[in-house]
């Protein structure tokens, strides 16, 4: 429907979309003219404007601060995304190809480990990481990314799989196909788009994450939220350096965000449970 | 599996268990801590303690915060969802800006957000540009707050707002049932109603001390930084739903003489309302565990914003105090147990009859 006419309607209609619009790009804005202030430019009272100079330090300041907590992202949210969609994709193959009494049960139960507050497992995974010597670093905490992203990913695959016909899995198992064999030559290549969704929606919840990040992990190992919040937290911070920390730690997701949004926007959708 | 069932499971019945101990203060990090069975003090103590006021304070913003990032992110999205639901020109660029918040990490948002919120800068000044006076809202220092109520009332204010309820729904049934609308609802909720406000008194006071809480104006900040990261979300949402609803629906409410409003209001938004379910639910867990944006925003500084979550973080490990943070922990799980339990039972259900 395309509407050439100029009618009240349609001039209010953009006329609502433009503040809204307006009102959500603020912050960005924001943002970005405050990042590229010299320090000494930016006044409570001047926020808005423009930066007189152009002063692109504040990234490279940034970036020199916050680079080992960048790595420390990169390297963990690779690993725990790769760890879970595989080990969900497995799981989600489970629970839709290879249904077992109760197993709906079992997949009800699963899921509930994707509603419940954090913080209510957060004592116990302390603790048992710091059994395992696993505190303090990486491998803990991808492991826990990893155990607590499966619920949401065994969801995404198993709706996914929901989708390939069970005479297909049939045939191949009266062919003598196994478990294994029919997950790796039918299901696994029909569902490299299933992995796309669930990857970026991963990627983008563990980038993301901070109350593990602070509580897990020691300072030389923390991720890049948490580094932006030490780099925020004090009271006479300059603020060129905080925003230009939080563009650099905006920028991967809003990269996939851009780039990939069908798929981003479809693991949205999938994330809220729709069946 | 077993892994998922051990760290979920396994670990919910440990923070329980944990939450009646005496786990805290020093020697609590060492790694067989000491550690006794103390039943129920902890959450007493939070409950009615002179030390748990913070709490309470923080059980009632945490109402608030879930009330209004509802009402705002779903209103809000489901609006935007709407405009975009008229094919304006650059659907495309519009759907992008509105949704980009998501894809933000809290800590990120709360940021800019607290930049943004300063004092003499920021939002404050923008009616400056139009000419107007800058306004002086302290948006995130605030101590002011409204709709104040005394603690010690809660039972009494509570009972209220059931027979408030009851008598509400009653009054939806009068048409349909009158019988049960009576006799079920009505009822009951005058008399509940009336028994409180003629007798009140006799109703235990829940707490030994006058303790007010109210509605924090310095919270409103942090509501408007949530509706903004989340109402994209939910405008996903609907716009989604939109889209499914077929076109052949939409001209035959238009031949009926159904107008834009008519049309979303008795045909669309009752169509998606499995998508609204979802989306509450999703934003009310969201909201329960909101920590990383409070902490970001006014962090640690302005008790008066706090939340159960953060109080949980600070308590266990700022303080060392294992087994309070516990306890708060599970007063969160149950609060997030109301809503999920009944919506996963219905989800079962749902694939049961598939």
């Amino acid at each position: 429907m395309v509407r050439s006419k100029i009618t009240p309607g349609s001039v209010f209609l953009y006329s609502i979309l433009t503040v809204l619009a307006l009102f959500f790009l603020m912050p960005a804005y924001m943002a970005a003219v405050t990042a590229l202030k010299m320090p000494a430019d930016i006044s409570l009272p001047s926020a808005w404007e423009l930066p007189p100079v152009f002063n692109w330090a504040s990234f490279s300041e940034a970036i020199e601060l916050l680079r080992p907590n960048f790595i420390n992202s990169i390297i963990l949210t690779i690993c725990a995304t790769f760890g879970s969609t595989m080990l969900g994709s497995l799981n989600g193959y489970v629970f839709s190809k290879w249904k077992f009494k109760g197993s709906d049960i079992v997949f009800t139960l699963f899921l509930f480990g994707m509603f419940i507050p954090y913080q209510v497992i957060l004592i116990p995974l302390f603790q048992t990481l710091r059994a395992m010597n696993l505190y303090g670093g990486l491998p803990g905490l991808i492991l826990a990314h990893i155990v607590y992203g499966l619920p949401i990913t065994s969801l995404i695959f198993r709706n996914f799989y929901a989708q390939i016909p069970t005479a297909l899995i049939e045939s191949a198992r009266l062919d003598g196909a196994g478990f294994f064999s029919i997950y790796l030559r039918i299901v696994f290549p029909l569902s490299i788009p299933g992995f796309v969704v669930t990857s970026l929606w991963q990627f983008t919840q563990i980038w993301n994450e901070f109350l593990w990040g602070i509580c897990l992990t020691r300072h030389a190992d923390n991720p890049i939220t948490v580094g932006l919040a030490q780099l925020a937290g004090g009271q006479a911070v300059s603020w060129n350096l905080p925003m230009a920390g939080s563009i650099m730690a905006a920028v991967p997701v809003l990269c996939i965000y851009i780039f990939l949004g069908r798929y981003f926007i479809r693991g949205l959708l999938a994330g809220s449970v729709k069946e | 599996m077993i892994l998922v069932g051990v760290f979920v499971y396994g670990f919910i019945g440990n923070t329980i268990w944990t939450s009646m101990t005496d786990w805290g203060g020093s020697g609590s990090l060492a790694l067989e801590p000491e550690k006794n069975f103390i039943g129920l003090d902890n959450y007493i103590d939070l409950f009615t303690g002179f030390l748990g006021s913070g709490f309470r304070q923080d059980l009632v913003n945490a109402v608030y915060y879930s009330v209004l990032l509802l009402a705002g992110a779903v209103g809000l999205g489901m609006f935007i969802a709407i405009l975009l639901d008229q094919k304006p020109r650059g659907e495309d660029v519009l759907r992008t800006i509105f949704l980009y918040p998501m894809a933000l990490s809290f800590i990120v948002s709360g940021t800019i957000w607290r930049w943004l919120l300063a004092p003499q800068g920021g939002i404050n000044i923008l009616p400056t540009y139009v000419g107007l006076k800058p306004m002086t809202f302290s948006w995130l220092s605030s101590q002011a707050a409204i709709l104040v109520f005394n603690w010690q009332d809660l039972l009494r204010i509570l009972l209220f707002m059931a027979a408030f309820i009851l008598i509400l729904v009653g009054l939806f049934m009068l048409r349909r049932d009158q019988g049960r609308a009576i006799g079920r609802w009505l009822i009951p909720g005058i008399v509940i109603g009336a028994f409180v406000w003629l007798f009140g008194d006799i109703i235990p006071d829940a707490l030994f001390m006058e303790e007010e809480h109210g509605f924090n104006m310095a919270t409103l900040g942090i509501i408007m930084a949530t509706i903004w990261q989340y109402s994209g979300y939910t405008m996903a949402l609907y716009l989604a739903g939109f889209n499914g609803i077929s076109q052949d629906l939409r001209d035959a409410a238009m031949l009926d003489g159904a107008t834009q409003v008519g049309y979303y209001r008795h045909i669309a938004i009752p169509m998606l309302k499995p998508i609204t379910i979802s989306a509450v639910i999703i934003l009310s867990h969201i909201s329960l565990k909101m920590f990383d944006l409070i902490f970001a925003m006014t962090g640690p500084d302005n008790a008066q914003t706090g939340h159960p979550a953060l109080t949980m973080y600070l308590t266990t490990f700022r303080s060392n105090d294992f087994a309070r943070g516990a306890a708060i922990a599970i007063v969160l799980f149950l609060i997030a147990a109301m809503f999920i339990v009944p919506y996963l039972v219905g989800q079962y259900r749902q694939r049961g009859r598939d």
